[in-house]
């Protein structure tokens, strides 16, 4: 705290600043890297493109539908019907001298950004929050404290600069979309905006049916309001001020005002939300049985899509290790294991649920990542999504374990994946369990990424415990 | 009829059963079996023989299921799945367009693709087509002795609608490329000619001298003939056929006459007398491209040499036919067709308008493309001018193509050439139709009409593909070798072959078959696609490994979750115990002041704590002993 007052004023007309600029270069960058995207090939890598989001399944599925057929003829296509609407025409608009598909990467850096900027309105909210809460705890004295780092940011910037998002976005294939629903319904219910949320929901859900165990999350968030320390906290401080009134500032009647002994449940907003969910997918499914009325209608949609999701029937390779799971396991136990993996996400939903409830955008963010390390056809524009989410925690992560450990490993397995894949694929002097071992190491470091975040989220509040003023008096 | 039959010298046995069946129904038309070879010298030093056999039921519907003639086998299964018209082939090796000929009828018939092929076209209600089909090929492959109930799954046949050449919609077709041929599948086609390979024009058929040759087509094509009467069955055509093209050996010193050769020299073996059930049974020798000298001489010229006399000879504009007829060799005389040449000779076949060939591109066993590349021939020239629809000469050519579910197709990325040009689609392409594949399910299908100019050199079709990943079980026990694309089949709607010889012996089975127009056709090559394969030993080793990794996250998280303070200042107690009094009254005097009660000291210190551990330890051991001792005693003692 050496600066002077001045200092810091021309620093936070600074940062916003400093921000555009990053965040124009990222987009910059992007333009650049798709005028070479022919080049780059990126759109076929497994790492990027799944049978879910690859562009040129879209436009095969464009294509069938264009000949009078069901998109979902064939096995190629499996998104979305709107999607296709929305992005089919584009994948056969063409330039001369272009890259084949540069409207629909114009489309996806448009999604990333507008995801970033929301990603940011979060982090806003969040950092706001965190400092009010440091403050009520009496954790800060002043409330320019420099000790709160911009999460907001710092997240948009990790979204737009990792490098998982730009090979996503330039790869074309249909994540960022996806993201930017997720992101969408996030958004919405830290700023309250219930039929923002439940619109965001309702889409993520309908593209890639993980982002539904997000309903916890956002009601949460609807129902208790934002993260915070755990209650006790704020009952103890309460009772040891009542104890000593001589120390009343403006941040403990406030306190006091606040915490009761049961944290309220707002439950007409979730109400509220529940409704706007529902008028929200009843539009879905209404605009996507007109647009398939002569091919199967619904029913059919979500054989395709959902039904392929979780019979994991595409065999290609993938950065998961299902592919080959179900490639080598014995047919008889086949169903066996499809429930015990599908399960396996919602087998942690409850215990997460009890424990995170006072951070409700934590808990989404470990849903997001469960769901990206259990997804049947994971690529890495999920990782991209929960990594960013993982910045919006900066202030009470600072401390978290391995996390040199945690980087390296990314980073390695992102560096050996086309390695292991070329090997394999192209040069066939490595076989399958080259690119499975890659694959089962990614699953391992992203274990270790969520177990080690929980645990330093749980040791923050316990820290916060120990800090507490309030506390060090009573141990006094 | 039948009396024609009795004016012959047969054995007696058989005149009975004509007597019989003179008997029992005179005025009816009588089951007809008929016999024919075709040999032709083809300009690449090769011999083709073509064996041609017909058996024919009338309709009618007092035979019910007895037969004089025709196969019991082939009639049941007409009767059982309602068959209305059905071609099987074996296939060994390739045709050669260019110098066997690709416009004539023979060709355009014969010329089939590698492996096993079959389609059928049956007279049920839509939905039971699939069954019929199914149990078709169960029937077939016992019958046989072929794989051909691998085209039972929906993955491996289709239902060309218009790109097959027959507008059916109860048409089904499948091919299997990989299927060995062999004389295992001859015997059983032989069972049902009425002589076997035991007299007549069939005796040639060594087995040796036959897979020897370049090429090898067993054939069998069965179709119903409607009566039209009503309350009358309809009749049975079965045709059977062989087709081989033989290299003669060349004795001859000069190596460039053609090679001589006779029937015996080809096969090993001779035609002694004709099969006594045959109406007619015919040898004919076609040569093509000749100088037309004077008919009286033709067999016997400055040119080539035969050793028998021709009983007839009959002249179509490129080509000349000799008739023998074999009813008068014997075991003394026997019928040895034999042909000599005396000066070179050269002379071009007659070929489809385009030539198709078919090739992949790409490398990699993560996707590629396939191409189909149709060359103008020569023939091309004959053609132009004729074919001429809205002032613009043009060629019209049908590609049929099956892809199985492993090759998932991109058909948006098809791409047409026109002479090395990119074309726009909708110039050239005037028709397509789409079946997309099911993972697992079917097979795609994809029919196309192109309408090329007359004066089209080349014309390129490519179309790129996914290759599929598959379970370790859909595997063939030779993963390695690759996957058959079966044979994409380009047919000229606008070109039909036939040779009219213009005298009444067309009505001779072989000859009135010349005569049909049919679709000009060509298959082209089979593909082989090498997939990439998991590794086949790992299966319990990917299990446990994945279920580890799941297990670890399951654990560590729940763990990580359960964990609350309180238990870790317990565990934390615990080990101040162990290390001084100092943090442990440091402890307890905090908890003094939380309020809380002083959690109490467990009764037993831990070194009495340890011995009960030790005593219960102890004990246990015993017990294990005591039992594994027991069980030792007993088991000896048993």
């Amino acid at each position: 705290m050496t600066k002077d007052d001045g200092e810091m004023v021309e620093e936070q007309k600074k940062k916003p600043c400093r921000f555009w600029i990053w965040a124009l270069s990222s987009v910059l960058f992007r333009l650049i890297l798709i005028s070479y995207a022919g080049n780059l090939n990126l759109s076929s890598r497994p790492e990027v493109s799944t049978p879910l989001t690859s562009i040129r399944r879209l436009a095969e599925g464009y294509w069938l539908k264009q000949a009078s057929m069901s998109p979902y003829a064939g096995s190629m296509y499996h998104g979305s019907p709107l999607l296709l609407s929305l992005l089919g025409p584009l994948t056969v608009q063409r330039i001369k001298g272009q890259p084949s598909h540069l409207f629909c990467s114009l489309v996806f850096v448009i999604a990333d950004i507008l995801s970033a900027i929301l990603l940011r309105g979060i982090g806003k909210k969040l950092q706001m929050a965190y400092g009010l809460n440091a403050r009520l705890l009496g954790l800060l004295k002043s409330p320019r404290d420099k000790g709160i780092l911009p999460c907001g940011d710092i997240a948009a910037l990790v979204y737009l600069w990792n490098p998982f998002t730009i090979v996503c976005c330039v790869g074309l294939s249909t994540s960022p979309i996806e993201n930017l629903a997720v992101i969408l319904a996030l958004n919405g219910a830290v700023t309250r905006r219930v039929p923002l949320a439940a619109f965001g929901l309702v889409m993520a859900t309908h593209l890639s049916l993980y982002p539904a165990i997000l309903t916890i999350p956002v009601i949460f968030l609807l129902g208790y309001g934002l993260d915070a320390p755990p209650l006790k906290l704020f009952l103890q401080t309460r009772n040891v001020e009542s104890g000593n009134r001589s120390s009343t500032s403006s941040a403990s009647k406030q306190a006091k005002s606040k915490p009761t002994a049961q944290l309220p449940f707002l439950w007409k907003t979730v109400v509220h939300f529940v409704f706007w969910a529902l008028v929200w997918s009843l539009c879905v499914m209404v605009l996507c049985r007109l647009s398939l009325s002569k091919h199967g209608g619904l029913e059919e949609m979500f054989k395709r899509t959902y039904g392929f999701i979780l019979s994991i029937e595409d065999l290609s390779p993938n950065i998961g290790v299902f592919w080959y799971f179900f490639a080598e396991v014995f047919d008889f136990f086949r169903n066996f294991f499809l429930i015990v993996f599908h399960v396996n996400i919602l087998f942690m939903l409850l215990p997460l649920a009890i424990r995170l409830k006072h951070r409700p955008c934590f808990l989404a963010f470990i849903y997001l990542a469960i769901s990206s390390l259990l997804k049947s056809y994971p690529s890495v524009g999920d990782s991209a999504l929960y990594l960013s989410l993982w910045a919006l925690f900066v202030n009470e992560l600072a401390d978290m374990k391995f996390s040199f450990f945690l980087f390296c490993g990314y980073l390695g397995v992102s560096l050996l994946s086309p390695v292991m894949h070329n090997l394999w694929i192209w040069r066939g002097t490595g076989n399958a369990n080259f690119y499975f071992g890659n694959a089962i190491g990614y699953a391992c470091f992203q274990i270790v990424f969520v177990v080690e975040s929980v645990s330093a989220m749980l040791n923050h509040d316990r820290a916060l415990k120990k800090c507490n003023p309030n506390h060090q008096k009573v141990k006094n | 009829m039948a009396g024609l039959v009795l004016t012959r010298p047969i054995p007696l046995l058989i005149l009975q059963s004509f007597l019989l069946a003179v008997a029992f129904g005179s005025n009816e038309v009588e089951e007809e079996f008929s016999e024919a070879l075709l040999l032709k010298p083809l300009p690449d030093r090769k011999v083709l023989a073509h064996f041609h056999f017909e058996n024919r039921a009338p309709p009618s519907n007092s035979h019910g299921r007895h037969h004089h003639l025709f196969p019991k086998a082939i009639s049941q299964l007409v009767q059982k799945f309602r068959v209305k018209e059905m071609e099987l082939s074996f296939t060994q090796g390739r045709w050669n367009h260019e110098h066997w000929g690709g416009s004539d009828p023979l060709s355009s018939m014969n010329a089939k693709p590698v492996g096993v092929e079959l389609w059928a076209v049956f007279d049920v209600p839509h939905s039971q087509v699939d069954a019929s089909w199914k149990n078709l090929t169960h029937a077939l492959s016992g019958l046989f002795c072929a794989s051909i109930n691998y085209l039972e799954s929906s993955a491996s046949y289709a239902a060309p609608t218009w790109g097959f050449g027959r507008n059916s919609d109860k048409l089904r077709y499948g091919s299997l490329p990989r299927e060995a041929v062999c004389t295992e599948n001859l015997t059983p086609w032989l069972k049902l000619l009425p002589c076997r390979d035991k007299d007549g024009i069939s005796a040639l058929m060594n087995r040796p001298s036959v897979y020897r040759g370049f090429y090898h087509s067993q054939r069998l094509y069965l179709s119903m003939v409607d009566s039209g009467e009503e309350g009358v069955g309809s009749g049975m055509l079965l045709e059977q056929t062989l087709t081989v093209v033989l290299q003669p050996d060349d004795v001859s010193v000069e190596k460039h006459l053609q090679p001589s050769w006779s029937l015996s020299s080809l096969f090993g073996r001779n035609v002694v007398g004709k099969c006594v059930l045959a109406k007619s049974s015919n040898v004919y020798l076609q040569m093509e491209g000749l100088a037309h000298p004077e008919a009286h001489t033709l067999w016997k010229n400055a040119e080539f040499e035969l050793s028998i006399k021709p009983d007839r000879t009959l002249r179509e504009s490129s080509s000349v036919l000799f008739i023998y007829s074999i009813d008068k060799s014997s075991d003394s005389e026997p019928f040895d067709l034999g042909l000599t040449w005396k000066l070179p000779s050269k002379w071009s076949c007659q070929q489809a308008p385009l030539h198709a060939s078919r090739f992949l591109m790409g490398s990699g066993n993560e996707r590629g493309a396939i191409a189909i590349l149709l060359k103008a021939t020569e023939s091309q020239d004959k053609l132009s001018g004729r074919d001429l629809t809205n002032g613009r000469c043009t060629i019209k050519a049908n590609i049929f193509q099956i892809f199985p579910w492993y090759v998932k197709v991109y058909y948006h990325t098809l791409q047409i050439f026109v002479d090395q040009q990119q074309n726009t689609s909708s110039e050239v392409l005037k028709k397509i139709n789409v079946s997309p594949s099911t993972d697992k399910m079917s097979s795609g299908m994809m029919e196309m009409m192109l309408e090329l100019p007359c004066e089209v050199k080349s014309a390129a079709i490519s179309i790129e593909y996914d290759k599929g990943f598959l379970h370790i079980d859909e595997y063939p026990p030779d993963a390695n070798q690759g996957f058959d694309i079966p044979s994409a089949l380009i047919s000229f709607p606008d070109h039909h072959a036939s040779l009219d010889f213009k005298e009444e012996l067309s009505t001779l089975p072989l000859l009135s078959k010349f005569k049909d127009k049919s679709l000009v056709r060509s298959y082209t090559e089979v593909l082989l696609v090498p997939l990439t394969t998991p590794d086949f030993s790992m299966p319990y080793n990917v299990i446990t490994i994945t279920c580890t990794v799941f297990a670890l996250y399951f654990g560590s998280l729940l763990n990580a979750l359960r964990r609350r303070i309180g238990e870790e200042e317990r565990f934390l107690k615990s080990k101040g115990k162990k290390t001084g009094g100092l943090k442990q009254l440091l402890s307890r005097f905090t908890a003094k002041i939380r309020g809380r009660p002083v959690e109490s000291p467990s009764s037993d210190s831990p070194a009495t704590r340890s011995s009960i551990l030790s005593t219960k330890l102890l004990f246990k051991i015993i017990l294990v002993a005591v039992a594994a001792a027991a069980w030792q005693f007993f088991s000896t003692d048993m």
